[in-house]
């Protein structure tokens, strides 16, 4: 259970070793690069450790929230759309009270970035409850919708007046009171990775210790068995498509507050579909994700360095990051299956 | 907005280019979803069968290799998902999520020295006769080769599921693999070689997109192509002939809005460009309110010969 992520990192290593050799690059000098300078490097580690949290925040956010849909065999892909309408709202909510400085205006911020990401999640679970559309494409289509929105918005209706017509909204950097800062200075620490802190927590008691948690799991493995006990499987996909949007769209919100600064066509990353390895890489286990989401964010961070000192294309690492999802598939069937050689059964 | 700029006749032509893609990708994912797998990474297979035919029919000059590397590129993809998920049984959705990240990743480290460059010419086949027919002639019966044969194809595939004795035993495997089993059929045989026809389809339709459609490599072109696709063979019930019907609705929808923006269209340019995705949801609520699924019987299950 534990083991095999282990393998998968390690197999993914070697392989990934392989790739960059294959491009020219030296491979025992690019792994080191990205799994060992951002945090240990003596030029270079003062500013990427930071960065660490700063990455890993919205990561494992997402990925709590998709895991607990997981377990309940729900696939909400789309959290990426979540992700960027929880960033619009929060962002539009937030600009239409400019130039307050009440310290409301954060956490209203948050709120309705979490709402945002909330509704978005809402489409798919009522097609689903409703007419039985399936989640996956649903929530995919919808993230696609939502990049157009995003676009939309970031170069007309929230756009910074004061921006000389460049696309993007007002900068929350230069507003103290909208601005995610980082809570303790060089640590990357803000209200986000506390966000994401709070949300392992409230995970692992969810899924160990609450009814909500046990009938969820229940729906995964058994929703014959689920229906029998009375566990209602409309509520189980509104309940886990909820929390999956709502704490992509406060992740959204802190991303766009803090580190991106400002709504622009382009300030989402990816992290929604990254979430969806870290989910798996964690073993749909909050702790899991926590570790899950910190290794993740080490790639993100070990390829932009990379990228700046050995001029690996920034493509090499999305290639790493999806290696390694296929090869936790792969190393999963020691998990579900014992080998036993030498002896011929009959099939 | 001035709406005579939209000449009807290009209008159907070019639909039937902006289809085809969709139309490949989906007719190689009805197969395999009628052998009883669900490969989500269409999207993967189809973005890297559009990097690869790029890159060959550059280098090569020659579209026709460019399609043949698509296809085979998009074949050898979609072989670790079959590998995974027929041997290792790993879980379908997860296996088909993590081709599609791999194909984007791959997609775009092997596309970066191609940025920019011009695909080579595809030339246009005028059908004899055919393509002297006033208005049809234009809108039907002067495209390019691959416009063809992505017709071609959904016809033999519809000819192979029905007709065939191969496609019943297909068909057989996707319904009740476990009956097909006890029958004596290669179960996980089957599947494979279905998994990497839809491979091989999926990256044709993307090569179409990088070497006529577009005709141009840039990172991510495919846009969710590939999930239209998938969406397609929901829409169309797991019927060939109802994904060419899919297909060029879809493929309707993506020209028309393209020629409402240039129109200048009093419609904000945002629904505009989401209107593919969104009434792709329609479709789909409106399908699957009907309550006709028709879904193959072991689609997304995986089989083990000890049960």
């Amino acid at each position: 259970m534990v083991l095999s992520p282990v393998i998968a990192v390690f197999l993914t290593m070697i392989v990934g070793g392989m790739m960059f050799a294959i491009l020219g690059k030296p491979p025992l000098e690019a792994i080191k690069v990205i799994f060992w300078d951002p945090l240990f490097n003596d030029q270079f580690a003062s500013y990427s450790r930071p960065q660490l949290l700063v990455k890993a925040g919205p990561l494992i956010l997402i990925a709590i929230g998709l895991s607990i849909g997981f377990k309940a065999g729900i696939w909400n892909i789309g959290a990426e759309g979540q992700y960027i309408m929880g960033a619009i709202c929060g962002a539009g909510a937030g600009l239409a009270l400019y130039p307050s400085e009440s310290f409301l205006i954060f956490p209203a911020m948050a709120l309705a970035g979490g709402l945002g990401g909330w509704a978005w999640a809402m489409v798919p679970a009522v097609l689903k409850t409703r007419f039985g559309t399936n989640e996956i494409l649903v929530s995919l289509m919808l993230t696609y919708v939502a990049q157009s929105i995003l676009i939309s918005v970031s170069s007309g209706l929230l756009r910074n007046p004061e921006g000389m017509g460049f696309p993007g909204s007002r900068n929350f950097k230069q507003w103290d009171a909208a601005f995610n800062a980082e809570l303790i200075a060089n640590t990357g620490l803000h209200w986000g990775v506390v966000a994401a802190l709070i949300a392992v927590i409230g995970a692992y008691m969810l899924m160990s210790r609450h009814i909500m948690g046990f009938n969820i799991r229940l729906t995964g493995e058994a929703p014959r068995a689920a229906r029998f006990a009375g566990v209602k499987p409309a509520r189980v996909v509104f309940f886990c498509l909820g929390i999956a949007g709502l704490l992509a769209g406060a992740a959204g919100l802190f991303e766009v507050s803090g580190p991106a600064g400002q709504l622009t066509g382009s300030f989402n990353a990816g992290y929604g579909f990254t979430a969806i390895i870290v989910a798996f890489l964690g073993r749909l286990h909050p702790v899991g994700i926590l570790l899950a989401g910190l290794l993740m964010a080490l790639t993100y961070i070990g390829g932009e360095l990379a990228q700046l000192m050995l001029n690996l294309p920034g493509a090499a690492i999305q290639l790493f990051q999806g290696m390694m999802l296929f090869f936790l598939l792969a190393a999963d069937v020691f998990t579900n299956f014992r080998l036993r050689f030498g002896k011929k059964g009959v099939a | 907005m001035d709406l005579s700029s939209i000449n009807p006749v290009l209008l159907i032509a070019s639909v039937m280019v902006s289809a085809t893609p969709i139309l490949l990708a989906a007719i190689g994912e009805l197969v395999v979803e009628k052998s009883g797998v669900l490969n989500l990474g269409v999207e993967g297979m189809m973005i890297t069968g559009a990097v690869v035919g790029f890159a060959v029919a550059v280098s090569n000059t020659s579209p026709g290799m460019g399609f043949v590397g698509a296809a085979l590129a998009g074949a050898l993809l979609s072989l670790p998902f079959a590998l995974l998920t027929q041997y290792l049984m790993s879980n379908q959705v997860a296996t088909g999520l993590g081709l599609m990240m791999v194909g984007l990743g791959l997609s775009s480290l092997i596309g970066k020295p191609f940025e920019g460059m011009k695909a080579p010419p595809f030339p246009k086949v005028e059908i004899p006769l055919l393509s002297d027919l006033p208005i049809f002639g234009k809108m039907l019966f002067s495209h390019d080769i691959m416009v063809y044969f992505s017709v071609a194809l959904v016809v033999a595939v519809w000819a192979f599921l029905k007709y065939t004795r191969a496609g019943l035993i297909l068909r057989a495997v996707g319904e009740a693999h476990d009956s097909a089993h006890a029958l004596g059929y290669k179960v996980r045989h089957i599947r494979i070689l279905a998994i990497l026809f839809g491979g091989a389809c999926a990256g044709l339709g993307g090569a179409y997109l990088s070497l006529v459609r577009v005709p141009q490599w840039t990172e991510g072109m495919t846009a969710g192509a590939g999930w239209i696709a998938l969406a397609i063979v929901v829409f169309a019930s797991w019927r060939p002939g109802r994904v060419a019907v899919g297909a060029y609705l879809f493929g309707g929808v993506s020209v028309l809005q393209l020629n409402l923006q240039a129109a200048g269209a009093d419609v904000p340019v945002a629904l505009l460009s989401a209107s593919p995705y969104l009434i792709t949801i329609l479709v789909l609520v409106i399908i699957s309110a009907r309550g006709a699924h028709a879904a193959p019987a072991s689609l997304g299950r995986p089989f083990h010969a000890s049960r």
